[in-house]
């Protein structure tokens, strides 16, 4: 167990350092995010009192797409100079690499979804932070990572990447999204923990199946 | 000439398949004379209410293929034999059909009766969302580089998906619900129909059920032999 939680940590770690020296993922991805949130503005142009209707859609449509263009980019790196093989050769368990790629696509999202809290406050006067949010969004952002970790395992070895990961990775977090959505809508109209427990509930069991689902179908994905 | 040798001697249909045809054909023909002679007009709904024996017959073939998929999937997975990933392939490629008239019928029939063609309660939510991930089951295959890994991935998007289904139910469920209560199964509230529609209603199920499964097995078949010929087709290359 605990050679299996070093490898999961060092896969981890080894992500989060080239990422803080290239800074190339997490900003094109805040890039991204701000770019959906304002194209909003104009596609709507929200009233002040419609905003905290639409807001919270506004607020995950960009996390959740801000997250589709970040995830597909978790083993494009690997790829691409060809480390993916020397990690596959590693002796450790494939529920390690998952998990450590996992834990990098989470830390991405939760970065991006932090920065862009103020960007709200700026661009549509939507104020979020609280700690039931805080929590919505944690399990939201995990049952994301975990889905997309997956599925974005499968898509970079296919053609048109971009395009299937998408397709793939929307339907099947659905619940998610609708949770997410509907706990922070909750949230903004003044409601607490106790508005928000049932959907809280629902993103946890969500999170826990795919977690235990995706760490065993991982292996069958890079199988070569 | 060269003269190959199959690896697989080409999959002959035997004589279920021509018997099972018939059966489709006369329990096809007798399920349109139930329908529209023997079932009674619904009052309030008057003739497009006949569209539910269609409509509910394909919704259950659509998600009874998918469990297919599903424990085709995981046997696939285990024992890697083509035999299973043929039968998931295959379930998904037919439940995709049947869920696509589902959801063309039902369109046509809430149309007249809620006033439009689509709402988005737990039922019509998962059944979009169904098949959606069948679509992403047939992509994934499309656009994989190997068979094998096509395979592969795609017994992975046909588990994930049947788990997600059920967790994509209560999720819409909670969200809103509007649809009809449930007229049969376990849920089913008691005397919902007259007896003749529940003839006709479980007479239709058991007629797609049975074209279901003749369809299953011949594009098994199919499969097979277009596997063998691949085989074939590269051996003389």
């Amino acid at each position: 167990m605990s050679t299996y939680l070093r490898a999961a940590l060092t896969i981890y770690w080894k992500d989060v350092t080239v990422e803080a020296r290239t800074k190339e993922t997490v900003l094109g991805v805040l890039v991204f995010a701000l770019v959906v949130t304002f194209i909003f503005k104009f596609t709507f142009d929200p009233a002040p009192q419609v905003v905290a209707l639409i807001g919270p859609g506004i607020a995950w449509v960009a996390y959740v797409f801000a997250g589709i263009v970040g995830m597909g980019r978790t083993f494009v790196l690997e790829r691409e100079r060809g480390t993916l093989e020397a990690l596959l050769l590693a002796p450790v368990p494939r529920e390690a690499i998952y998990l450590g790629k996992l834990a990098g696509a989470f830390t991405l999202m939760i970065v991006v979804e932090t920065a862009m809290l103020p960007v709200f406050v700026v661009l549509h006067d939507l104020s979020f932070l609280s700690l039931p949010f805080a929590a919505t969004a944690v399990l939201a952002t995990l049952g994301l990572a975990a889905v997309g970790t997956l599925f974005s395992a499968i898509a970079v070895h296919t053609r048109a990447r971009e395009l299937l990961l998408p397709l793939l990775f929307l339907p099947v977090t659905l619940p998610i999204i609708i949770a997410a959505v509907s706990s922070t809508s909750l949230l903004l109209d003044g409601g607490g923990w106790r508005d928000v427990g049932e959907w809280l509930r629902l993103m946890l069991a969500f999170d826990i199946a795919f977690l235990v689902l995706s760490s065993w179908a991982f292996e069958f994905v890079l199988e070569e | 000439m060269a003269t190959v040798e199959t690896t697989r001697a080409p999959t002959k249909m035997g004589l279920v398949q021509p018997v099972l045809l018939l059966a489709a054909a006369a329990f096809l023909l007798a399920d349109l004379y139930l329908i529209f002679q023997y079932a009674p007009t619904e009052r309030v709904m008057g003739i497009v209410q006949r569209l539910f024996y269609f409509h509910v017959p394909t919704v259950w073939v659509g998600f009874l293929a998918f469990f297919i998929v599903f424990v085709s999937s995981i046997a696939y997975l285990v024992k890697r034999t083509d035999v299973w990933d043929r039968r998931a392939y295959v379930a998904g490629e037919v439940g995709m059909l049947f869920l696509t008239v589902a959801m063309v019928t039902g369109a046509i029939w809430a149309k007249p009766v809620w006033g439009t063609w689509w709402v988005w309660d737990a039922k019509l939510t998962t059944t979009f969302v169904l098949w959606l991930i069948y679509i992403g089951y047939l992509m994934v295959r499309a656009y994989a580089p190997d068979r094998q890994r096509g395979a592969r991935w795609a017994a992975i998007v046909g588990i994930v998906g049947f788990v997600d289904v059920p967790i994509v139910y209560y999720a819409a469920e909670l969200w809103r619900s509007l649809h009809p209560e449930l007229v049969t199964g376990p849920f089913a509230e008691s005397g919902g129909l007259e007896s003749a529609m529940r003839t006709t209603l479980y007479f239709s199920a058991l007629t797609f059920t049975l074209l279901f499964v003749y369809l299953f097995r011949e594009r098994t078949a199919q499969r097979a032999n277009e596997q063998a010929l691949d085989e074939l087709r590269a051996r003389l290359a």
